[in-house]
């Protein structure tokens, strides 16, 4: 499988349609690296014109700016938006709602204007034309699923509904955990949490929500995020479940329904 | 007319004294930075209509914001029946619209008494949700003692409130035959049946005079009390911030720094900083350093809970309590507010004290903080859900103060949770969160092979 850089294809004097911003964790994290190349696959299997900026990218400075050093958010974010800018990017898609949010919602402010999707809606975008086709009798049909609404895209930035149309798509069965949509409850990761150990308290962030997860006797936990899939997958092994409970991106689900 | 008198002399003092005390608040607010608030004016009076008035937010829970509305409903349209008290204690005369309104008066005077039923029993549910049940998010640390006291007081006073409403109804209508046919006082007054008129009479004035001092009671102790929220949720809506949730505030002081360092200013302009002059202070420390809409917004604070209720960090038994943050916001103001009206030089500072003639909150320095108040443990605990925000019904925003105070903590005092210092420095050295052996797209290459 192939997967282009912006680099490789300004050299053929060419610019794809869409810039796949691939993220810190979606690079580097064995976990996260999974889901970054079944969405390549998809993105592949449809026939998108993509590309991603490979070791041109850098962290989108996040954690750095929620834990509060400015400096550091300026200098990553100032040279992202050079790269982006210098090739002059119109649209981007990326499979981290922190990306997504930084992106879309604070770039501007630094100079940086792009139409900016996270591959769940492009997910549902490509289930509804047509492109994605669901293979029927796949292997999550009648499973229960329950979804786990990441703090940033969905609280933060709204998108409750692509995510659920998706698995809609997959026939399995959804079970919404009693926190959902607008009251989600966080995974524990966000605000540069990831970076650090808990503050002292009876519980894990984690641990609280997979508990959530397990009561809905769902078999798969579905998320958008990286650090949600780190975060739920330590709280099922927390709880010894990682044999009967399985947590997965959206992308890797139809990926594995339809063998690509 | 001594009453006249009376009635005239008690409405100066306890209007005069409670515009004094807003007034207070209102430096108090304006203590914090201008914070250009922009966007949309039909958004924002949406927002006062919808949240303000509607209480469309209370309604995600709908017990307590059923028994709430009965409470504010009964609240609101007593305000009517305020008029006619004052105009009666002013002029003497007894019920001035009933001989005008006839019909109409008493329909509008019957519904003031159903509200002001359902509003006695909603406060008797409050109090028993608060005193008996004990409703968790009601008994966290930062309710102990004073607020605490404070929601009682504020239901004990509603429920005298309705008695003297009442007991002046009733009365009244006894001692006019029930010929003003109220909803409820008619079925109230039977109990004077036998009373002499000068009985019925004192009833009704110790009716009348127990609910103008209950109201004007009331009026002095809002600024005291988180009841306050019934005025400041208006302001506090129509201000809301209306930009996306998920920005944080730039700070273009950093912004320009690092674009000239990073070679990026255009046409050469000097935007480094003076490296000579004082080292700015980035953050908030204090009150001073967040914004006037962070302090309106502590003012504005119920006290509900309904953002430390799903605070992860504290669902999760950390330190952190959005709510306590609001109330710390306040209570510091409040505390400065109190320094500086004392007008002690002691309270200048250090560097300042010597030409100082005038205490002013640009010389204030009376050696504390915020930092006094709200602990790092408590920052650094949050995930920046956003679900305080959320949850909040009228429209604080509990996150941005806490922002800024880490802003605080990590620029101008150079600290913060050492486990951070990893993702920083990896940041900055080689564009990633972790410092990695291998290239950003190394996980292309192996797909290749
Ligand atoms: S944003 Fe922070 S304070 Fe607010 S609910 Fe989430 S963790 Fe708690
Ligand atoms: S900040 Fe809002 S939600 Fe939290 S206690 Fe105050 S009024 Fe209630």
């Amino acid at each position: 499988m192939k997967v282009p850089t912006m680099a490789e294809l300004a050299a053929e004097g060419r610019s794809p349609e869409i810039l796949f911003w691939v993220g810190c964790a979606g690079s580097f994290d064995s976990r996260a690296q999974k889901v970054t190349i079944a969405f390549c696959k998809i993105l592949n299997a449809v026939g998108m014109d993509y590309a991603i900026l490979g070791n041109e990218e850098s962290c989108t400075g996040d954690p750095a700016r929620r834990a509060g050093n400015e400096f550091i958010f300026q200098m990553s974010a100032l040279q992202n938006i050079e790269v982006l800018n210098g090739y002059e990017i119109k649209k981007i898609v990326t499979a981290c709602p922190h990306c997504f949010n930084t992106i879309k919602n604070e770039y501007p402010a630094l100079g940086g204007n792009y139409e900016v999707i996270h591959h769940t809606q492009l997910l549902q975008e490509l289930i509804d034309q047509g492109r994605i086709k669901m293979k029927e009798g796949g292997a999550f049909e009648g499973k229960k699923i329950t979804y786990h609404d990441s703090c940033y895209l969905g609280r933060i930035n709204g998108v409750y509904e692509a995510p659920r149309k998706v698995l809609e798509a997959l026939d399995n069965e959804l079970v919404e955990m009693k926190r959902c949509r607008t009251k989600g409850l966080c995974c524990g990761a966000g605000g540069a949490q990831m970076f650090k150990e808990d503050e002292p308290g009876d519980k894990r962030i984690n641990i609280e929500r997979v508990e959530e997860a397990l009561d809905t006797k769902a078999e798969i936990i579905a998320a958008n995020c990286p650090f949600c899939i780190t975060m739920m997958q330590d709280g099922v092994k927390g709880k010894d479940k990682q044999e009967d409970v399985m947590v997965y991106d959206l992308a890797e689900l139809i990926v594995n329904n339809n063998g690509l | 007319m001594i009453q006249q008198i009376a009635f005239l002399i008690i409405s100066i003092l306890a209007i005069g004294l409670a515009t004094k005390q807003f007034l207070k608040i209102r430096r108090n607010v304006l203590l914090g930075k201008e914070e250009e608030i922009g966007g949309d004016s039909g958004r924002r009076w949406r927002n006062v209509f919808l949240v303000a008035f509607g209480q469309s937010k209370m309604f995600k829970r709908w017990i307590p914001a059923i028994f709430h509305f009965f409470i504010y409903a009964a609240f609101v349209i007593t305000q009517i029946e305020l008029i006619e008290i004052f105009i009666d204690g002013l002029t003497g005369i007894h019920r001035f619209f009933w001989p005008t309104l006839g019909g109409f008066y008493t329909f509008v005077i019957s519904f003031i008494e159903i509200l002001s039923v359902l509003a006695f029993v909603a406060t008797v549910i409050f109090l028993i949700r608060r005193n008996i049940i004990k409703t968790p998010r009601f008994e966290k640390p930062e309710m102990k003692g004073w607020p605490k006291q404070d929601a009682n007081i504020i239901l004990y006073l509603e429920i005298f409130l309705i008695v003297f409403i009442f007991l002046m109804n009733s009365a009244d209508m006894a001692s006019h035959n029930n010929e003003y046919g109220f909803a409820i006082s008619q079925y109230l007054s039977p109990i004077w049946s036998g009373a002499s008129e000068s009985t019925l009479h004192l009833m009704e004035r110790i009716g009348w005079w127990g609910h103008v001092m209950v109201v004007f009671a009331f009026l002095n102790y809002l600024p005291i009390s988180k009841h306050l929220h019934i005025l400041l949720a208006f302001p506090n809506t129509y201000y809301a911030r209306q930009n996306s949730r998920g920005e944080m505030e730039n700070m273009p002081e950093i912004m320009n720094e690092v674009k000239s360092m990073m070679g990026l200013t255009e046409g050469g302009e000097e935007a480094m900083m003076d490296m000579d002059a004082e080292l700015p202070e980035f953050g908030a420390k204090d009150i001073f350093d967040l914004s006037w809409k962070n302090i309106l917004d502590a003012y504005s604070c119920t006290e509900c809970g309904r953002c430390t209720s799903v605070c992860p960090a504290n669902i999760t038994g950390k330190k952190l309590s959005p709510r306590k943050i609001l109330m710390d916001i306040r209570d510091r103001a409040t505390e400065v507010g109190v320094k500086l009206d004392s007008g002690n030089l002691d309270y200048v500072r250090e560097d300042l004290k010597a030409e100082a003639k005038k205490l002013t909150k640009d010389n204030f320095d009376d050696g504390k903080n915020l930092f006094d108040f709200i602990s790092k443990e408590e920052l650094h605990a949050c995930t920046t859900c956003n679900a305080c925000v959320e949850a909040c019904p009228v429209l604080i925003n509990p996150l941005d103060p806490i922002l800024k105070m880490r802003r605080y903590e990590i620029l101008t005092l150079s600290e913060g949770p050492s486990e951070w210092l990893p993702m920083f420095n990896a940041i900055e050295n080689s564009g990633a969160v972790w410092s990695m052996p291998v290239e950003r797209d190394h996980w292309r290459k192996e797909l290749e092979e």
